[in-house]
C-alpha cells in the first residue's frame, strides 16, 4: 500500500515538473517550453570558444615595471645606460616574459640588488654579466597575473555581451583559466555572431601616447629610413588613421599617459568638425585625469596622439593643461561610433583575444534536430513496446508501464535539475529506453526459468526478481562508472549525453526493480491469485 | 510466447567461425585505418571550417566547387550532406591551412567569409539593392524595412516592426530556413497586405540558406580534443576493469576490456572501410557501445559464477556453455529491442546524428556476439593454462577462481559434447 502511494506520488511530482499546473492548450506549451531547457544544437544559436592573449597582459605589466624602474633607479641616482623587454609573441611563450637592464653602474650594484628585491617582489633579478642584468616574472606572480587577465577579460566581454541586449547569454571560463586562458561563450537563439564576435573581440586598447618632436612621414619605410632603419628605444611606428585615408606615420612613446583603464564613460554622437562624420567621446576617471592634467602641463606645445589598437585615431597638439576629457572623430558609420562607445564604455580588455573555435547552428536546423528527434523517439518506443506486448503478454503490458514512467522520470529530472536538453541528451533517452528494457527482460526470463524448474507464480517472482538484482547492479554500475568518464572528461554534447544517461540509468532501478515488482505482487495479491502467470 | 526454451547449443565448440571472422573484420579495419592514414576525423578533431548550405533544388555540385577552388587559398571539400533529408542539402569544407605563417583561426573565418560571398554572387542577386530574405537575421530585416513601412504609410511602432520581422523569420525557420515562393510568407500572422508589399519590394529570395550549420574549429582545440577523448576512453575502461575485478576476478575483467576493445577497433576499422567519419558524437557513441557490450558481458559472467557456486564439480567449459545458454533469451531480447531504438534512430534521426546511430547500429550487433564468443573463451583459455600449470607444478601459488576453485583439475578439452 505505501509503495503503491510512493510510485503514484512520484509520478504527480514528475508530471508537475514538466507540465506544472496548465489552465489551457497553450499554458501547457508555455509550461513545457519554459521547464524544457534546450540546448544551443537544438534551438539555434552561437557556441563561442576564445582564448585570451595573457602574453599581452604580460608585455603590459613588464612595460609598467620597465617604467617604475627608471623611476626608481633615477631617485637612487643609479646610471642605467637602457632598459627594453622581450616580445612573446604567442601564449605559450607568455611565461619567457624578460626585462632586459644594460649598463647598470658598476659602483651601486649593491643598491641596485636591494632596489629590485624591496620594489619589485614579483621579479627576479639575474645578472648577465657584471653590468647587465635579466628580470624575469616569478611563477606565483606569473600564475596571479593569468588569473586576473581571464577573470578581467570574463567580466569585460560579459558586460559588453550583455549590453547587446541578447537573450540569455553565458559568459564563463572553459577549463582552469592559469593553464587554458579559454573562455566560452553561449548565445542562444538567432542573431549574428559575425557582428557579436567583432565586439567581443575588439581589444579597443585605448591609449594616449605622446608624439615624438619629429614626422608625421608618408610611409612606414619612409620614416624608417630617416632614423637610418633604427627606431629609438621605447618607441613606435603607427599611422595616423582618419575615416579610410591615411594621415601619416607618426613615431610615438610605446609607454602611454593614459590607458583604457582610465576611461570613465564614453557617448556617440555626430562629429560637429566634419559633417556625416561621427565621433566618440569619452571622459577619464579622477586618477587617470590628475596624471593627464599633470602630463600635459609639462608638455605644452608638444604633441599628444590617441591610439586605438594600432591606428592613431587623432593627433593634437598640446594648448594648455588638459584635465579629463577627449574624442575620436571622424568615424564612418553610426554604428561604428556606437560600437565603439560600447567597447569604450565597458572597458578595454587587459589582453587580445583569439578565437579557437565557434559553432553556429541555424534555428532552422534545430526545429529539424527537435522534429527528427521526437519522431525517432517515438518510433523506437512504439517498435519496443510492441515487441515487448507481443513477447511477454501481461507482463509485458508490466514493462511497458514502466518503461513510460521511466522516460516520463527521466524528463522530469531534467527539468528539475535544470539540465539542458541537446541532441546527444534525446539520443541518450532512446538509449535508456533500450536499456531500460533490458532489466525488465533479465527478470522476466529469470521468473521465466524459475517458472520452468516447477516453483510456485508467487516464489518464481520473487526469485526472479531477487536473483536478477545484482546483474542489474553490475550492469547499471559499469554503464555510469563509463558516464562518470565521459562527463569529467568530455565536452560540450558529449556531457549533456552522459548526464542523460546516468539520470535515465537511475530512474530505471526504480522502474524496473520497484514498480515493476509492486505491479506483480498486486496481480498475484488478494483473492486473484491466477493459476498461470501471463508472462 | 518463447524463442528459446531450452536451447543447449555448444556455444564453446563452435567458437572458431566466430573468432576467426572476429580476425578478419580486425585486421581488414586496421588495414584499411593504415592504408588511409588513421581515421578519418570529423571537422572538431582535425580543425577547420565546415557550413551546410541547403538549397531549394539539387545544386551542381562541381560548379560550387570549381567556383569556390578559384577564390579559396586551399581547395574545399564540397559533397551531397551525407544523411541528410534531401538531395538538396551540401557540405562544404575547407582544412586548415597547416604553414604555420598565419592565424589560423583568421584564415578560416576569412574562408567564411569568402564562401559567402561567392555563394551570393552564384546564386544570389548581389547589386539589386535587396535584402536576401533566406539568409537575413531578425535585426536585419528590422533594419531594412522600419523606414519603407513608415513611407508605405504603415502605421508600426518599433517594437512592432521588430516583432513582424522576427515572426517572418521564425516562420521561415520553421519551414526548412527556406522561404521558395514569397507568397509562402502571406501566411505569416500580423503581416498585413500593404506589410506584405513592402516585404516584397525590399527582400529578394536567394534559392539557398547558408544559415543552417557553421562551424569552425582551430587546430589547437582539434589537437586537445583528440587526446581528450582519447583519455576519457582509457579512463573508462580502466575504471570498468577495475569494477569487475572487484566484483568477479582480475581474468574476467580483462576478459571484458578486450572484448569491448575488439567491438571499438572492429566499429571503427568498418568506419575507416565505409570512408565515415570520426566526429565528436561517434566516440559519444563508441563510448555508449563500451558500456552496452560490458553489460552483456556481465550478464553471462554473473551467470558463470552463479552456476558455479551451485555446483562445483562441473567442468567449467561445461559452465559456461550453460550459463550462454540461460541468458540466450534475455541476450537475444534485449540486444534485438536495443537495436530496435537504435535502428529507429538512424532511420529517423537526421543527418545530425547520423554517424552516431550509425556506429550503434554496428556495435550493438558486434557488441552481443563479442560476449559470447570473445569474452567467455578468453576466461576458459585461461583457467586451462592455469589449471596445467598447477598439475605440473602444485607448489604454484592458487590462482584459480575464487568460487569455482573446487573443481577437480582435469585436462581440460574445448571440444566437449553436451548431453541432449
Amino acid at each position: 500500500m505505501m509503495k503503491t502511494v510512493v510510485i503514484i506520488a512520484t509520478v504527480l511530482i514528475c508530471i508537475f515538473g514538466i507540465i506544472g499546473f496548465p489552465r489551457s492548450v497553450d499554458g501547457l506549451k508555455a509550461n513545457v517550453a519554459r521547464n524544457i531547457h534546450l540546448g544551443l544544437d537544438l534551438k539555434g544559436g552561437s557556441h563561442l570558444v576564445l582564448q585570451v592573449q595573457v602574453q599581452d597582459a604580460a608585455k603590459t605589466q613588464a612595460e609598467q615595471a620597465i617604467e617604475a624602474l627608471r623611476e626608481e633607479t633615477r631617485t637612487r641616482n643609479i646610471i642605467v645606460n637602457g632598459f627594453d623587454r622581450n616580445d612573446p609573441e604567442t601564449l605559450k611563450d607568455t611565461d619567457t616574459i624578460q626585462i632586459n637592464l644594460h649598463g647598470v653602474d658598476q659602483t651601486k650594484t649593491q643598491i641596485f640588488r636591494n632596489m629590485v628585491t624591496e620594489k619589485f617582489p614579483d621579479w627576479t633579478l639575474t645578472p648577465v654579466n657584471a653590468s647587465d642584468y635579466r628580470m624575469n616574472m616569478k611563477n606565483t606572480a606569473l600564475t596571479e597575473l593569468k588569473r586576473n587577465t581571464v577573470t578581467q577579460s570574463l567580466q569585460t566581454i560579459e558586460k559588453r555581451v550583455n549590453a547587446l541586449g541578447l537573450t540569455e547569454p553565458t559568459v564563463q571560463a572553459h577549463g582552469d583559466p592559469v593553464t587554458q586562458s579559454e573562455i566560452l561563450v553561449e548565445l542562444p537563439g538567432e542573431g549574428d555572431p559575425a557582428h557579436v564576435k567583432d565586439i567581443i573581440g575588439a581589444t579597443a586598447q585605448l591609449k594616449i601616447v605622446e608624439v615624438k618632436n619629429e614626422g608625421p612621414w608618408k610611409s612606414r619605410e619612409e620614416a624608417l629610413a630617416s632614423k637610418g632603419g633604427i627606431l629609438p628605444l621605447n618607441t613606435e611606428l603607427r599611422e595616423y588613421v582618419s575615416g579610410s585615408s591615411s594621415g601619416g606615420w607618426y613615431l610615438l612613446t610605446r609607454t602611454p599617459v593614459i590607458t583604457g583603464q582610465d576611461m570613465r564613460s564614453a557617448r556617440a554622437g555626430n562629429d560637429p568638425d566634419s559633417p556625416g562624420r561621427w565621433e566618440t567621446s569619452f571622459s577619464l576617471s579622477q586618477d587617470g585625469a590628475r596624471r593627464f592634467e599633470k602630463f600635459t602641463q609639462a608638455n605644452i606645445g608638444n604633441r599628444l596622439a590617441v591610439v586605438l589598437d594600432t591606428q592613431i585615431r587623432s593627433v593634437a597638439t598640446i594648448q594648455s593643461a588638459i584635465s579629463d576629457s577627449g574624442r575620436i572623430n571622424g568615424l564612418s558609420s553610426d554604428q561604428e561610433a556606437k560600437d565603439l562607445e560600447l567597447v569604450l564604455r565597458t572597458g578595454a580588455l587587459p589582453a587580445g583575444i583569439k578565437y579557437l573555435q565557434e559553432r553556429t547552428v541555424g534555428p532552422s536546423l534545430g526545429i529539424d534536430s527537435i522534429r527528427e528527434g521526437i519522431l525517432s523517439g517515438v518510433a523506437g518506443l512504439i517498435a519496443v513496446i510492441i515487441v515487448m506486448l507481443v513477447y511477454y503478454k501481461k507482463a509485458g503490458l508490466n514493462a511497458v508501464l514502466a518503461l513510460l514512467l521511466n522516460t516520463i522520470l527521466l524528463i522530469a529530472a531534467l527539468s528539475y535539475f535544470s539540465a539542458t536538453l541537446t541532441l546527444p541528451g534525446i539520443a541518450g533517452i532512446i538509449l535508456t529506453v533500450g536499456m531500460a528494457v533490458d532489466s525488465n527482460v533479465l527478470i522476466f526470463e529469470r521468473i521465466r526459468e524459475e517458472l520452468r524448474s516447477g516453483k510456485s507464480i508467487p516464489a518464481a517472482v520473487e526469485a526472479g526478481f531477487g536473483k536478477a538484482w545484482w546483474t542489474i547492479v553490475d550492469t547499471h554500475v559499469t554503464t555510469i562508472v563509463s558516464c562518470l568518464f565521459l562527463f569529467l572528461f568530455g565536452t560540450g554534447p558529449v556531457r549533456g549525453f552522459a548526464v542523460t544517461l546516468v539520470i535515465g540509468l537511475l530512474a530505471n532501478v526504480f522502474t524496473a526493480v520497484f514498480v515493476s515488482r509492486v505491479i506483480f505482487d498486486w496481480e498475484l495479491s488478494g483473492g486473484r491469485q491466477p493459476a498461470e502467470l501471463s508472462i | 510466447m518463447e524463442l528459446f526454451k531450452k536451447t543447449n547449443f555448444d556455444f564453446l565448440g563452435h567458437k572458431w567461425p566466430f573468432i576467426i571472422a572476429s580476425l578478419v573484420l580486425s585486421v581488414a579495419g586496421l588495414v584499411s585505418l593504415a592504408v588511409k592514414g588513421g581515421p578519418k576525423y570529423g571537422i572538431e578533431f582535425k580543425g577547420g571550417m565546415i557550413m551546410t548550405v541547403r538549397f531549394a533544388s539539387k545544386p551542381d555540385v562541381e560548379k560550387i566547387r570549381a567556383s569556390l577552388t578559384k577564390v579559396l587559398s586551399s581547395p574545399p571539400s564540397v559533397q551531397t550532406f551525407e544523411g541528410g533529408s534531401d538531395q538538396n542539402e551540401i557540405e562544404i569544407e575547407v582544412g586548415v591551412d597547416h604553414s604555420g605563417t598565419k592565424d589560423a583561426n583568421v584564415e578560416l573565418e576569412k574562408n567564411h567569409q569568402t564562401v559567402l560571398a561567392t555563394l551570393a554572387q552564384t546564386y544570389g542577386q548581389p547589386g539589386n539593392g535587396k535584402l536576401d530574405l533566406n539568409n537575413a537575421t531578425t535585426g536585419q530585416l528590422s533594419a531594412r524595412l522600419t523606414d519603407p513601412l513608415q513611407r508605405a504609410g504603415v502605421q508600426l511602432s518599433q517594437q512592432q516592426v521588430d516583432e513582424l520581422a522576427g515572426a517572418v523569420i521564425a516562420w521561415r525557420d520553421q519551414h526548412g530556413g527556406l522561404i521558395t515562393k514569397i507568397d509562402d510568407v502571406r501566411s505569416v500572422p500580423g503581416l498585413t497586405p500593404p506589410a506584405f508589399s513592402v516585404l516584397n519590394q525590399e527582400s529578394y529570395l536567394a534559392p539557398y540558406t547558408a544559415a543552417r550549420n557553421i562551424e569552425i574549429v582551430g587546430p589547437k582545440v582539434g589537437a586537445d580534443l583528440r587526446s581528450q577523448a582519447l583519455n576519457a576512453t582509457l579512463l573508462a575502461l580502466a575504471g570498468m576493469l577495475v569494477y569487475i575485478w572487484f566484483r568477479f576476478e582480475w581474468v574476467y575483467g580483462v576478459a571484458a576490456v578486450i572484448a569491448v576493445f575488439h567491438d571499438t577497433i572492429i566499429t571503427i576499422g568498418i568506419f575507416s572501410i565505409m570512408d565515415k567519419e570520426i566526429s565528436l558524437t561517434v566516440i559519444a557513441a563508441l563510448l555508449t557501445l563500451v558500456g552496452y557490450s560490458m553489460n552483456d558481458t556481465i550478464v553471462i559472467f554473473d551467470r558463470i559464477r552463479e552456476n558455479l557456486h551451485l555446483n562445483r564439480r562441473e567442468r567449467l567449459d561445461d559452465v559456461i556453455n550453460r550459463s550462454v545458454n540461460q541468458t540466450l533469451s534475455r541476450t537475444v531480447m534485449t540486444s534485438g529491442l536495443t537495436f530496435l531504438a537504435v535502428l529507429a534512430l538512424f532511420l529517423f534521426g537526421g543527418p545530425v546524428l547520423h554517424g552516431f546511430s550509425l556506429a550503434l547500429v554496428i556495435g550493438i550487433i558486434i557488441g552481443t556476439y563479442s560476449s559470447v564468443f570473445v569474452a567467455s573463451p578468453i576466461v576458459l583459455v585461461w583457467h586451462d593454462w592455469a589449471d596445467k600449470r598447477k598439475k605440473t607444478a602444485p607448489e604454484a601459488p592458487l590462482t584459480a577462481p575464487r568460487q569455482g576453485s573446487a573443481k577437480p583439475v582435469a585436462p581440460a578439452k574445448n571440444s566437449v559434447k553436451v548431453g541432449k
